[in-house]
């Protein structure tokens, strides 16, 4: 097991600390009625997003999907932006033209956030490409889940990146579900990491909720794409504790699942294990959970505080120039 | 002038401006030399001058392709991505008009996505059903994209150029079955502006819209039609959208009648759209109603006379505007 310095597991910790209760306002604040969008809740996956970004630099890209708000948070899009962006304020990373599903923000290499399944993989691979082209190492990360390994998109993008050599992480977070059909009913492979197989690159299967595994499957993929050796798919099991999306029943999960898979929530268990093996104090962690807890509450204010956009923004940016109608 | 034929003109276009931006790319099936430049050679020579890394044959992966070209595109290069036949773009419809149209707008200005999609269709060669598709009103109905459709070698250079300088995704459409017809040879470096018509016959009794091949075959029956002293005024759109209104009104407004002509089905087509546009802001000026002209309402056959009666035929559209120049205000 590589050694994982205590800087890098505090960084993890705190991107999760921020998009664990980041999720939480954003469940409480639709259920109020402050936000009023269609939300799909990460919560339960904060590990794979919070590890492979930590591990990633400024010039490294993403492309992610609906479900991915915890995807672009950890890469670093500014939370006060996205909360403006989610209020459908003018002040949002879209100016309230994307919302949840088309959250964007380039400085922080969030490029693309799709609400089609299996539609990040094909982009990536452009990123990537261009990346090569300009002769930098840098990689992108195309996010997805194990409903989209059955969309013919996911295996054009998993050939022509293993034929192009590019610079790419496939990370399948496999929740068992795709919307309400357990994986096994939908999926004919028993892994979506088996079929890196048929695109003759590697392809790992790892406890997606597990830090020290996360890590180790991200840090080798990352160093074998920067390196120009090529992509590698990577199948993080893992679980949604909300549904599909907001206000699912869950009456298409078996009995007990749920409620055994929350019992194993993976941040109290990475944070008493920081605490148990000595990397980090009580102290420590409340504090740094405190620091996102406050800057989940600004950015709502600053949020709630934006005007919206006007009217006239509808003809906006359809073209780089307005076109006359 | 030295002639030339569209396929002389693309490939010109695309090794010129190859050489003038590094940024520009070329990738589709088979364009590259090793794989013979393309199924009827527009890429040819293109691989040879620029590399392969720059001019990249590709797995038949339509959503894989236009994936790669968005991804570029997002980090500022100008791919030129080739999708062979038009009824191939179905398969990558959701990367083009979900994604390569709408990036710019969802990321409110933040990203942009200036690529060119390079496809080839049209009837007439009994290539069926599956082949011979003009998608043109599809696109042109996705706000966010551009669709250009030449209707000669040296406005297909000039569109080009145009369309690879554009900041927004332009989808370029070329006629299979007339790549090989010769026409005036462009300008070296030229743009034709998107956008712009061509009037191509000044007239003052029926305005004809329409693009492409066909309406080339117009101008030369408003030829014809001239020594019977019908005046045929000929309007070449060149570019499907944004289509040049001005134009347009300005056209019927001076000769009060109008038909709208092209390749694609007349139902819900660009020519229900530009007739519309018409009876909106110049009715006052017509002395008759718009006529539209388009293929029949039905997929491509394969039978020649079949496929020729699917087709709009040269015939209507001399009928209908001997109708129109007949009709007195």
């Amino acid at each position: 097991m590589t050694q994982i310095s205590d800087d890098l597991l505090l960084s993890i910790f705190e991107k999760m600390a921020l998009l664990k209760q980041n999720d939480e306002k954003m469940r409480a604040s639709i259920s109020s009625g402050r936000l009023v969008m269609p939300y799909y809740s990460y919560r339960g996956q904060e590990v794979i997003p919070a590890t492979i970004s930590a591990l990633l630099r400024d010039d490294d890209t993403i492309c992610t999907i609906y479900r991915g708000t915890h995807d672009a948070l950890a890469k670093g899009c500014p939370v006060d932006r996205l909360w403006a962006e989610l209020g459908g304020r003018a002040t949002g990373t879209c100016k309230g033209k994307g919302g949840p599903m088309h959250i964007t923000h380039p400085e922080t290499g969030v490029m693309v956030t799709t609400g089609i399944v299996g539609s990040s993989m094909p982009i990536a691979n452009g990123l990537a490409w261009a990346a090569k082209l300009e002769g930098s190492d840098a990689v992108t990360v195309a996010y997805f889940g194990d409903g989209a390994s059955n969309i013919g998109a996911f295996h054009e993008s998993l050939n022509l990146a293993s034929l192009w050599k590019l610079p790419v992480l496939f990370v399948c977070s496999n929740n068992l579900y795709s919307e309400h059909t357990r994986f096994a009913a939908g999926t004919a492979i028993d892994s979506v990491a088996k079929s890196a197989a048929a695109y003759s690159m590697p392809g790992v299967r790892v406890d997606g909720n597990d830090v020290l595994a996360m890590h180790a499957a991200a840090a080798e993929a990352i160093d074998r794409a920067r390196a120009g050796e090529g992509p590698t798919l990577i199948e993080a099991m893992t679980f949604r504790f909300h549904g599909h999306v907001f206000g699912d029943d869950d009456a298409y999960m078996g009995e007990g699942e749920k409620a055994e898979r929350m019992a194993a929530d993976p941040y109290p268990r990475f944070r008493a294990w920081l605490i148990d093996e000595g990397h980090a104090s009580e102290d420590r962690l409340a504090a740094i959970e405190a620091e996102q807890a406050e800057r989940i509450e600004a950015a709502i204010r600053f949020a709630l505080d934006s005007e919206f956009p006007p009217a006239s923004e509808v003809l906006t940016d359809v073209y780089e120039q307005e076109m006359a109608r | 002038m030295s002639q030339v034929t569209f396929v002389q003109s693309i490939n010109q276009a695309l090794h010129d401006a190859m050489e003038d931006d590094a940024r520009v790319l070329v990738l589709g099936e088979d364009v590259g030399d090793a794989e013979g430049g393309g199924v009827v050679g527009i890429t040819k020579g293109l691989s040879q001058a620029f590399g392969c890394e720059r001019v990249k044959s590709t797995p038949i992966s339509e959503q894989a392709i236009m994936g790669a070209a968005i991804g570029a595109a997002l980090k500022g290069f100008r791919p030129v991505a080739e999708i062979m036949l038009m009824n191939f773009t179905t398969v990558a419809s959701d990367m083009i008009v979900n994604h390569a149209a709408k990036l710019r707008f969802m990321s409110g200005g933040q990203t942009s996505v200036p690529l060119v999609v390079r496809t080839m269709t049209g009837a007439g060669v009994s290539n069926g059903g599956q082949h011979s598709d003009y998608l043109e009103a599809w696109y042109a109905h996705t706000a966010g994209l551009k669709v250009v459709l030449p209707s000669t070698p040296a406005d297909a250079y000039g569109l080009m150029r145009a369309c690879i300088d554009d900041p927004d995704p332009c989808i370029f459409v070329e006629t299979l079955p007339a790549l090989f017809n010769k026409g005036e040879a462009p300008v070296r470096g030229s743009r034709v502006p998107l956008g712009k018509a061509a009037v191509l016959r000044e007239g003052r009794d029926v305005s004809v819209i329409g693009y492409g091949r066909i309406i080339q075959s117009v101008a030369q029956l408003a030829d014809r039609l001239a020594g019977e002293g019908v005046s045929m005024e000929v309007i070449d759109l060149r570019t499907v959208s944004p289509f040049d209104k001005e134009a347009v009104l300005a056209s019927v407004r001076k000769t009060g009648a109008a038909v709208v002509v092209h390749e694609a089905v007349r139902e819900f087509g660009v020519g229900s759209e530009i007739s519309s546009l018409i009876h909106e802001e110049a009715f006052a000026a017509l002395r008759a109603p718009v006529r539209r002209i388009g293929a029949k309402f039905a997929p491509v056959p394969f039978s020649k006379p079949l496929e020729t009666a699917s087709l709009p035929s040269l015939d209507e559209v001399e009928a209908a505007v001997r109708e129109l120049a007949a009709v007195t205000a």
